[in-house]
């Protein structure tokens, strides 16, 4: 499997990430190198096997309720935000 | 007086015990260290001196009036991807370079209410994507046995930092190899935990079903020490399992007579030569001379490791990244024209290549169409490896064979050629993708640079490996090699 430039540039986008042309010439590269190396997964019969996402065998995602478990903590943590303001955090105009 | 940075982490809780020094000494001595050597090694990123001895002071009252536990006043440093209250937690990245974490990692405050005096935040792969620590924001770690090699990754600054002494133990995590594989690099004793033995709340995800915390240090005893105290259940971590944490000091001096230790036939046979093979198959006659037994067993669809990894992590860590906007906490670009420009310039700037490079890797294979082709199947092989293991693990207590494939290379020589650098995980990956807990110990020298001996058990079979390594270690002597330079 090869990708190209612009094969990148769209994986890029569906990522969010905002890469030269220059880059994603080199992306495109490595990328493909990548995928060459995952082939080497066509090589084995798997139609009979279960995909596996958990490693430990019958362990499911525990739940919860949602609730709050902990006291509001709001402006310690907006302490890391690039911009608040009245306890909000702003971003460009979403709607003109 | 013996000179403290040379003890291991065992031997000064006896000396604090005995009141022979005081925690604030043993801090200070390390802090002097740090000053003294980091700038040439870049082990830390952060160092923090003030909360250190303050730490320490409080330990040395508790020993005072009684209160005090087996790690009170112990140093330790926590790798840069925990979270830790009021102190910058990067995790190597540009993209957190102004993170100051508000709540502590479970880990960490285990540690802490433990007695557990942090000396600072160690050096890492820009969030643990890498196997030499030069993808970090904070440039390369150098390796203490040679500065011009690199020390391993991702947890390369923690490895670095305790194989110079300029910290007694220090955490780490485990992905796909970066406890394991930058201990063998730093003859270094590493553990990585069976999945779900150690919370992971508050440690920075990259891969959610392969990610684990450990510990570095100098002995399996002093691991032992340090893992019983980070094990156990956490309602704050949805993978956290329930299972008892049993007493692994207990059972380190089990005798070996009739163990059955399998030999990774792929493992032997899979990129290593015979002069790399050599300390290693040493270690297996010492273990043979301790009345083990050895029996070749074959794991056939472990050398399909790599592959599988390199679809599975690339795709959780696309999904872990995504929190990474630019607006709640992180990196943020310069004036951005609108809310896309915001994420992508955010992202694209914030990110080193290397995590680029996986993100992308990782949305490929989960895009429409390719998901099937790539993740579901890279799912399916990643259970038949793990069902070769649970087979292996029918006939044999444990398994052994080389942590890495040669010891510590040139910082520079495989930054260029990705493929090449994730061949490094080679042996280590296979553990991840089972959840099973594997240890590197050192086992011997290869043009004086160290090489690890790789140890995998069963789940939950922590107090075997330890138990394990610690017999051989009390029978050799290379765990406690040290580089001359930070004798």
């Amino acid at each position: 499997m090869s990708l190209s430039r612009s094969d990148v540039e769209n994986i890029a986008h569906l990522a969010r990430l905002s890469i030269t042309e220059a880059d994603a010439t080199v992306y495109a590269g490595s990328l493909s190198k990548i995928l060459g190396l995952v082939e080497q997964l066509n090589s084995v019969d798997i139609s009979q096997v279960e995909p596996m996402a958990h490693p430990l065998a019958g362990q499911v995602q525990r739940l919860r309720e949602d609730q709050v478990s902990a006291e509001g903590q709001r402006e310690k943590f907006q302490r890391n935000a690039a911009k608040v303001e009245a306890g909000l955090y702003l971003v460009p105009k979403v709607i003109e | 007086m013996t000179q403290l940075h040379t003890l291991t982490l065992t031997d000064l809780a006896k000396g604090l015990k005995a009141k022979q020094f005081s925690s604030v000494e043993l801090t200070k001595h390390f802090l002097n260290r740090i000053e003294q050597f980091n700038s040439e090694l870049n082990a830390y990123i952060t160092v923090t001196p003030e909360l250190a001895l303050q730490q320490a002071a409080v330990a040395d009252a508790q020993r005072a009036s009684g209160n005090d536990g087996l790690l009170t006043g112990l140093p330790l440093a926590h790798k840069d991807i925990f979270c830790t209250d009021g102190v910058l937690t990067t995790c190597g990245s540009k993209m957190l370079s102004n993170f100051v974490a508000p709540y502590d990692a479970t880990v960490v405050s285990k540690l802490k209410q433990a007695g557990v005096v942090m000396l600072g935040k160690t050096n890492m792969d820009e969030f643990a994507m890498g196997s030499s620590n030069e993808t970090s924001f904070y440039g390369a770690v150098k390796n203490p046995w040679n500065l011009s090699k690199v020390p391993g990754g991702s947890s390369g600054g923690s490895a670095a930092a305790v194989a110079a002494r300029i910290a007694p133990a220090a955490t780490g995590t485990d992905t796909g190899g970066s406890i394991r594989q930058p201990a063998a690099l730093t003859s270094l004793t590493g553990i990585k935990p069976t999945y779900g033995r150690v919370s992971r709340y508050g440690m920075i995800a990259f891969a959610s079903s392969l990610d684990q915390g450990g510990v570095m240090c100098l002995s399996a005893a002093d691991a032992a020490m340090l893992l019983q105290t980070m094990s156990g259940f956490d309602e704050n971590d949805s993978t956290s399992v329930d299972t008892p944490v049993p007493d692994y000091i207990a059972t380190l001096n089990q005798p070996l007579k009739g163990l059955k230790i399998g030999l990774l036939k792929e493992f032997f046979e899979q990129g290593l030569s015979p002069e790399n093979a050599k300390p290693v198959r040493d270690a297996l006659a010492v273990y043979e001379s301790l009345g083990a037994q050895l029996v070749e067993v074959s794991l056939p669809n472990l050398p399909l490791s790599v592959p599988t990894y390199y679809v599975v992590a690339p795709a959780e860590c696309s999904s872990n990244l995504s929190r990474f906007d630019g607006v709640r906490f992180g990196y943020r670009c310069d004036s951005p024209r609108d809310l896309m420009d915001l994420y992508k310039r955010s992202r694209g700037e914030g990110f080193g290549a290397e995590v680029k490079r996986r993100i992308m890797t990782g949305t490929y294979v989960l895009s429409a169409g390719y998901y099937d082709a790539y993740y579901i199947r890279a799912q399916k092989i990643r259970r038949l490896i793990t069902d070769d293991f649970a087979n292996a693990f029918k006939q044999v207590d444990v398994l052994m064979g080389p942590t890495s494939p040669t010891p510590a290379f040139d910082i520079g020589a495989k930054v260029d050629d990705p493929v090449t650098m994730y061949l490094n995980d080679i042996y280590t990956i296979g553990a991840n993708l089972a959840g099973l807990p594997a240890m590197s110990i050192p086992c011997g020298f290869l043009n004086d640079l160290p090489v690890g001996l790789q140890i995998i058990g069963g789940h939950f079979a922590e107090a075997k490996l330890l138990n394990v390594a610690h017999v051989y270690q009390q029978s050799t002597d290379w765990h406690k090699r040290m580089p001359a330079r930070y004798a």
